[in-house]
């Protein structure tokens, strides 16, 4: 177990390293920040300390060093734009982007499992196919037009839900919430289902197809000549085993729906980390988009763990013993 | 005295696309209380279907179509599905064929059997879990207590199939099918496996049928047996009488494909040709393709005629001077 982690963790360090300089070397390509953010008006005094303070006079590859070295006690730089820390500029938007993630994947297993269910173990039935037929709009209807959709008609139309930013929060660990009030849920309600309509699409045929492997092989069989009634075949005995690639997909979706949750934040202007990531791309603040790629790696490695770990609790196959 | 089971002229049909499968078209049997009827076929021959039938088990496109099943008077076709579900695992009940498929990998043992006694049974949870222990115990697993905990991928599988039969057992159940319980086993196994199990169907009361392609297993263990071929049952007798002398050719033909019994150094003996499709049999005895003493007379279905006392096949040439006077 130990091990197992302590590999996990220099993995980790591996990729994080990769990931940065090959944004160093993106952002080089791309284009010169100094050409964007220092008005054109300024002379060349003015350019010259200005460039000198972003530390930008130094070549590529000692900016790198030097960016690593401080990356090692804590510091990822600050914002050529904001002139404030990365990290912090990031943190102040997370909880946004979190809690629209999170919530768009609970919503999705919540409609899609039930809903999964029923069209596995009634595969003929008229509202199966409806299902199923509805599955396929859910991941194929791109989620921009799905969002324009959703505010034109609650929105516009019927007015009944607020269509931009995220209502009243509440301040949890220096923190703001929104799900915690209700104006807040209204304000996430939109987003929140525009982000998971996707997933709710793939959560439904997971659990289709793991529904119809399941029933059909020996130990349901046999459960069933054990004289149990269907609803402990179906909740208890295919249930846990179609869990284990639902949790994995969904797991693997999650750092997927944080990371790119940027176009459902721009469509109800959201303000979570991906309309910020959008931003400095645009202007080339190069300390952001690296603080901001830093932190989806570790989520997306903090995540694949958590799977990990899970899927051992879940398949006893699986279990990390150190024992036997 | 009822009989614990009487079959009588079974049909069970699959209804597919490519027509319908009759894969069992007239199986009549009859079991008495702690007897053991070996029920012996090649693959395909409807061997395990009429067991699933028994059970009520068949899946779709599969249907009863016709005959009777009666389990201590009682008629099974038709039954509704609660009153099955009743029966089966509590005074029916079944063993499979591979038990690496029939346990659910992710549930402990103990949850897997606590749930079959509490299926049937109004017992505390301590009692079922008592009783799943000395379940455990009968069917000869060592140190029950521990091993109620464990998942089955922790078990070999002739442990596995032990714990199938400890689950089978836990009501005393006055019918166990067993559909091939032993095929997927080393024959080490295989034979402690038997003995096991008959000592317990003796001890216990309880009727089996043991569905098998292996006669040799049947040999040792059955009372009686029904051999089927294509869906039917082609010859029925006392399994000495029938293996001494067998009377239907295929019969016949499998006792004689029996490694042991053709001379050392000789090519081995078969049976020409493979069992046929059953879809869309033709009419006529289903073995007169592959059958030494076919002529135009097998172009008509035979009936299952009792030929001598206690004995019955299912042919108009049937070889009746091989029998010891």
């Amino acid at each position: 177990m130990t091990v197992f982690l302590l590999r996990r963790l220099l993995q980790a360090v591996g990729v994080v390293l990769a990931m940065t300089l090959l944004v160093f070397l993106g952002v080089f390509a791309v284009g010169d920040p100094v050409e964007i953010l220092i008005s054109p008006e300024a002379d060349q005094l003015e350019r010259e300390r200005a460039i000198r303070e972003l530390g930008l006079d130094l070549p590529l590859w000692r900016q790198y060093l030097v960016f690593l070295g401080n990356a090692l006690q804590g510091d990822l730089g600050r914002s050529f734009v904001f002139n404030e820390p990365a990290l912090q500029l990031i943190y102040q938007r997370m909880p946004a982007t979190l809690e629209l993630a999170l919530g768009a994947t609970l919503l999705a297993l919540l409609i899609g499992l039930p809903l999964g269910l029923y069209a596995g173990l009634r595969p003929n039935a008229f509202g199966s196919r409806a299902i199923m037929a509805g599955s396929i709009l859910g991941f194929s209807l791109p989620t921009f037009w799905v969002g324009l959709m959703l505010i034109m008609v609650f929105a516009v139309q019927l007015g009944w839900l607020p269509s931009t930013g995220r209502g009243e929060t509440v301040t949890i660990l220096g923190m703001r919430w929104s799900f915690l009030t209700w104006d807040g849920l209204l304000h996430m309600a939109m987003p929140m289902f525009s982000l998971s309509l996707s997933r709710i699409g793939l959560v439904i045929r997971l659990t289709r197809s793991g529904v119809r492997e399941n029933m059909v092989m020996d130990y349901v069989k046999f459960a069933r000549a054990k004289g149990l009634s269907p609803n402990r075949i179906v909740f208890v005995h295919v249930f846990r085993n179609i869990l284990i690639p639902v949790v994995t997909v969904m797991g693997l979706e999650l750092g997927g729906t944080i990371a790119f949750s940027v176009v459902t934040e721009s469509v109800f202007a959201w303000p979570g980390m991906g309309k910020l990531i959008i931003d400095s791309i645009n202007v080339l603040d190069r300390p952001v988009i690296v603080a901001y790629l830093m932190l989806i790696v570790l989520m997306f490695i903090v995540i694949n763990l958590l799977v990990d770990l899970s899927y051992s609790v879940l398949d006893p196959r699986v279990r990390l013993e150190s024992r036997e | 005295m009822t009989s614990t089971l009487e079959v009588r002229d079974l049909q069970t049909h699959f209804f597919t696309r490519a027509g319908v499968v009759k894969a069992v078209d007239g199986v009549s049997f009859s079991l008495q209380r702690g007897k053991v009827l070996g029920l012996v076929g090649e693959s395909g021959s409807g061997k395990s279907v009429s067991g699933f039938s028994i059970m009520g088990l068949v899946d779709e496109p599969g249907r009863i179509v016709g005959g009777s099943i009666r389990f201590q008077g009682r008629e099974l076709v038709g039954l509704p599905e609660p009153e099955m579900r009743a029966l089966r695992g509590n005074r029916i009940a079944m063993i499979f064929q591979d038990p690496m498929m029939t346990l659910n990998p992710v549930l402990r043992i103990d949850v897997q059997m606590i749930e079959t006694v509490l299926a049937h049974d109004k017992v505390t949870y301590a009692e079922a879990r008592a009783r799943a222990r000395d379940a455990l115990g009968m069917v000869g697993i060592p140190s029950p207590d521990e091993r109620l905990k464990s998942y089955p991928h922790q078990f070999s599988g002739g442990m596995r199939q032990r714990v199938a039969i400890a689950i089978a057992l836990l009501h005393r159940p006055d019918l166990i099918v067993a559909d091939e319980p032993t095929t997927a086993l080393d024959v080490t196994i295989q034979g402690q496996i038997l003995a096991q199990v008959q000592k317990l169907a003796t001890e216990l009361g309880t009727a089996l049928i043991w569905i098998t392609h292996d006669l040799s297993v049947v040999a040792g263990l059955a009372d009686d047996i029904a051999v089927m071929y294509a869906g039917r049952v082609v010859e029925s007798g006392s399994v000495d009488a029938v293996l001494d002398a067998p009377l239907h050719p295929y019969t016949h033909g499998l006792i004689g494909s029996v490694p042991s019994r053709n001379r050392r150094g000789a090519p081995l003996q078969q049976i020409p040709g493979m069992t046929p499709s059953v879809i869309n049999l033709p009419p006529g005895c289903a073995f007169r393709a592959r059958c030494p003493r076919a002529d135009g007379a097998c172009l008509e279905t035979p009936g299952m005629a009792e030929l001598l006392p206690g004995r019955s096949a299912r042919c108009f040439h049937p070889h009746l001077e091989s029998v010891p006077a």
